[in-house]
């Protein structure tokens, strides 16, 4: 009989940390009225299971008292093992040790994906609005490629926009991705990054504080905000405004003394509040990957590579590639300039198999550094 | 025993229109004493019943009696529904012999056809053309009709068509009184587009839409545009049938057929330019695709032959879009109405416009578009789904900058079409009994029997795909579309490049679809 802890490989859980998970998932309701009230809920979790439960449950205590004296921590391994995933516990050495910075670290992580969750070497969070302009998910793109090409891991959330962006750019190049959600490692949210949620999880890793199968509330955004906060060396706020998650990520990130960065946006956009203002309180200016590298590693320690070297190019893609790059991105301005049609079309197809261009919304070419 | 009552029956035949087929009717008067009564029988719907009413007067204005006894007419067979003012002439020339004013013999030789009006005059009708190749085909050997239909109905040989102007000619050419004139001949067929239909030598810039547009009338393909309002996408789509080949003799009479029944081509010859047809966003199913108690064609019937366009496609609705996937796949449309199965023709090339957004903006430059990736993902998607699969090309219209607005005049339908029509003729050639006639209807087998791409361009294919820019139906679809460039070039395999230019023309769309 497994009686706690790291008997087993790949679950190294005590019962007391997964009842607290456990508890966790059936004070959810309460949660989320906490959340709606105070809008902290991250607080409340440095108290003990029988505060939460005294504080929390009101009335309803009893009721809450009895499920948990139904919760057996062998089956809850069990279903974590069902789900293919790990899960390590604060009390064990596998425990990411950066996590421990946190007033109320998670009692369990669950991860899916083969990937180290604190990698040695740097760990940068990317996040920002959900509505996000294309300006704000070119940069993050850019990020991730950049970040992870440089063997930097990128944290995010996995949302829509700048999370989905950044995690999309690291995919890209090299892989080094994890994604922290808000409910269990294996629920994809929001369900339409289903293939994201599946790409991550086999180049990187997605990580929750909650079980598998568990469907995020809306207390659990702020709560997985912390994890992102504290995984990370460095917080990038890319666009966002004044009441954003990515401002609560930030805060928590300054508290735990981790680098907060941002990239600067138009000051005239409401979307873009959110890091303008960070930057006008100190935080660090972001204009590329090269930025964060010198952040994380002192400056010039590590140079961002770029994606591809333009001179291995024939001289006819060389030359379109420094066309388009010089502001001729579309088919329409290339032929304006001289260029065959045939011959651009041929031309800028091989340069996006080649990785060099990509192609967006309203066939627009961009340069992939 | 019943009373001998001395009657007078006679008949008189005509034609019904189902869906595009010709049926004869007989109409049959019956005068007999009785209270004075008019009753037409035989499941006609209101303008039939109406038609009483223009009988008789216009039979009283152009000098006849209006016998005052019983008067029954029916429509043989019975138990076809009859629809339209049509029956007018039949139902008055048959009194007019049952009352002994015409000798009843003389009705034999002719089928006729026409709504009266009440003075007399005889109005045209829709569906002459179907009208005279029923008379063809069941007899009798003449047909009368309005005088300004007798160019279309002569387009069907073997058929003796008179044009009359009013009730009283008509009597005068049943007996025999009055030969009509013959009627003009028609004026062969030009070989080059109309001078009236828009031409592409107006178009300034546009590089790659002319560029999908050429190659979408080279091999039957069916093409999205997508790009901001006003940008042009409309004007581009009107000028596809400029450069199409000209309609072979067979199809110009099928395409006047339809015309005809649809009631657009009253009064003219031989329709010799491609259809083109526009149907606004809030069309129902039934009206895109044909249907109705008495099937009509629909627009995708109108525009067969020739080119449907969809504009604004992600304003039509679901079920409408739904209901156009299996004509564009099938190439007709089975309409089922109770004892009637309507086969109609679709046989049509499509091409569609969208804005990239609700706003119409994204992708147009910084800080136009006003719609977040939520809001612009909702958009693709009411466009994606099985009609986007039936479309090979995907391109992206931009707003002509200021130099290109003030550029020279481009290369004309004229040039194009020369291309094009090489280049059909490659297709006809290889694809020679192999269910197809051009590129854009090669099912995936074909495709892989015919469409030979080199070591490179297979590599580009494998690269496209492995990078995630290809579905495994995308890719029959690149295939498809670089066979058709190959073949505007002259070449007998696909190589590099042609894959290459097929994968640029699938815009934007295609991968984002993937990514979702």
């Amino acid at each position: 009989m497994v009686t706690g802890g790291e008997t087993e490989v790949g679950i190294h859980a005590c019962d007391a940390c997964l009842r607290r998970t456990h508890l966790l998932t059936i004070l959810s309701p309460f949660l989320d009225r906490v959340r709606d009230r105070y809008g902290r809920p991250d607080d409340l979790l440095s108290l003990s299971d029988d505060a939460l439960l005294a504080g929390l449950g009101g009335s309803h205590r009893r009721r809450l008292e009895e499920a948990m004296e139904g919760c057996d921590p062998t089956r809850c391994r069990d279903r974590i093992r069902a789900a293919g995933q790990r899960a390590t516990c604060r009390h064990a050495g596998s425990y990411p040790s950066v996590l421990l910075d946190l007033a109320a670290p998670p009692a369990v992580v669950h991860v899916a994906g083969a990937a180290r969750v604190a990698a040695d070497d740097g760990v940068v969070a990317i996040v920002g609005a959900r509505r996000a302009s294309a300006y704000a998910t070119e940069v993050a793109r850019g990020l991730g490629r950049g970040l992870s090409a440089a063997g930097v891991t990128v944290v995010s959330g996995m949302a829509m926009g700048v999370d989905a962006a950044a995690h999309e750019g690291a995919l890209a190049r090299g892989g080094r991705t994890v994604a922290v959600l808000g409910g269990g490692a294996d629920v994809p949210y929001p369900a339409s990054k289903r293939a994201l949620h599946e790409r991550i999880r086999r180049a990187g890793a997605v990580v929750s504080e909650l079980p598998p199968g568990f469907t995020a509330r809306r207390w659990c955004f702020p709560v997985r905000n912390r994890l992102i906060a504290a995984l990370a060396a460095v917080v990038v706020v890319v666009e966002g405004g004044e009441r954003s998650g990515s401002l609560i990520t930030a805060r928590l990130a300054r508290e735990l003394g981790r680098d907060v960065a941002a990239v600067p946006g138009h000051v005239t956009a409401a979307s873009a509040t959110g890091p303008n203002g960070l930057l006008f309180d100190g935080a660090h200016v972001i204009r590329g990957p090269q930025d964060v590298l010198d952040l994380l590693f002192g400056a010039g320690a590590r140079r961002a590579s770029p994606d591809r070297d333009p001179s291995s190019l024939e001289p006819r893609l060389e030359r379109l590639l420094a066309s388009v790059t010089a502001g001729n991105d579309t088919l329409a301005l290339l032929a304006a300039g001289g260029c065959e049609t045939q011959d651009a079309l041929t031309g800028l197809a091989e340069l996006e198999l080649e990785g060099f261009l990509v192609r967006g919304p309203g066939g627009v070419y961009a340069p992939t550094a | 025993m019943l009373p001998s009552v001395p009657t007078v029956l006679t008949r008189i035949a005509t034609f019904a229109l189902y869906a595009l087929e010709p049926q004869r009717v007989w109409v049959e008067v019956d005068i007999r004493a009785g209270l004075p009564s008019f009753a037409v029988v035989g499941l006609g719907d209101k303008a039939v019943r109406e038609s009483r009413e223009r009988v008789h007067a216009a039979l009283l204005n152009s000098g006849f009696d209006f016998p005052m006894k019983r008067i029954t007419a029916n429509l043989a067979p019975a138990h076809l529904r009859k629809a339209g003012p049509s029956y007018d002439l039949a139902l008055a020339v048959g009194i007019l012999a049952a009352s002994g004013q015409l000798d009843p013999d003389l009705l034999a030789p002719y089928a006729v056809f026409g709504e009266l009006g009440l003075g007399g005059r005889l109005r045209p009708c829709r569906g002459v053309l179907a009208v005279a190749e029923g008379a063809r085909r069941w007899g009798p050997p003449g047909l009368l009709v309005a005088r300004a239909q007798v160019r279309e109905a002569s387009l069907v040989e073997g058929v003796d068509v008179v044009g009359v102007d009013t009730l009283r000619e008509s009597v005068e050419v049943l007996s025999g009184e009055r030969r009509a004139p013959e009627p003009p001949p028609e004026p062969p067929a030009a070989l080059a587009p109309p001078e009236d239909s828009p031409d592409l030598a107006d178009v300034r810039g546009h590089a790659l839409p002319r560029r999908a547009l050429e190659i979408t009338a080279a091999g039957g393909h069916n093409l999205l545009m997508q790009g901001p309002p006003g940008t042009g996408k409309t004007m581009l789509a009107r000028r596809l049938p400029s450069i199409l080949p000209p309609l072979t003799d067979e199809e110009a009479i099928v395409v006047t057929r339809i015309r005809s029944v649809a009631g657009l081509h009253i009064g003219r010859g031989l329709a010799r330019e491609r259809p083109f047809r526009s149907p606004h966003h809030t069309i129902s199913a039934s009206g895109l695709v044909g249907g109705g108690s008495l099937p009509a064609p629909g627009e995708a019937t109108l525009a067969h032959l020739g080119v449907l366009f969809l504009d604004e496609l992600s304003e039509f609705t679901r079920p409408s879009l739904e209901a156009l996937r299996q004509p564009l796949e099938d190439g007709c449309v089975i309409v089922v109405r109770g004892q009637h199965v309507a086969v109609f023709p679709t046989r049509v090339m499509l091409v569609a416009s969208t804005n990239p957004c609700a706003c119409g903006f994204a992708g147009a430059g910084e800080g136009r578009c006003r719609c977040s990736e939520t809001e612009v993902a909702r958009h693709r998607r009411r466009l994606s789904g099985p009609l986007l699969d039936r479309i090979d090309l995907l391109v992206d219209v931009q707003r002509p900058s200021s130099g290109e607005l003030a550029a020279a005049r481009a290369e004309g339908s004229t040039a194009v079409r020369e291309r094009v029509l090489a280049a059909r003729e490659r297709q006809a050639v290889r694809l020679k009994g192999l269910g197809s006639d051009c590129n854009g209807q090669m099912e995936a087998c074909v495709v892989r029997a015919t469409v030979h791409p080199d070591r490179a361009a297979r590599q580009a294919l494998v690269d496209a795909y492995d990078g995630g820019r290809l579905s495994a139906r995308g890719h029959h679809r690149v295939l498809r579309v670089a066979q058709t460039i190959a073949d505007l070039d002259d070449q007998p395999i696909v190589t590099r490049p042609h894959v290459l230019q097929a994968l640029s023309l699938r815009g934007y769309e295609a991968g984002e679809r993937l990514a979702a």
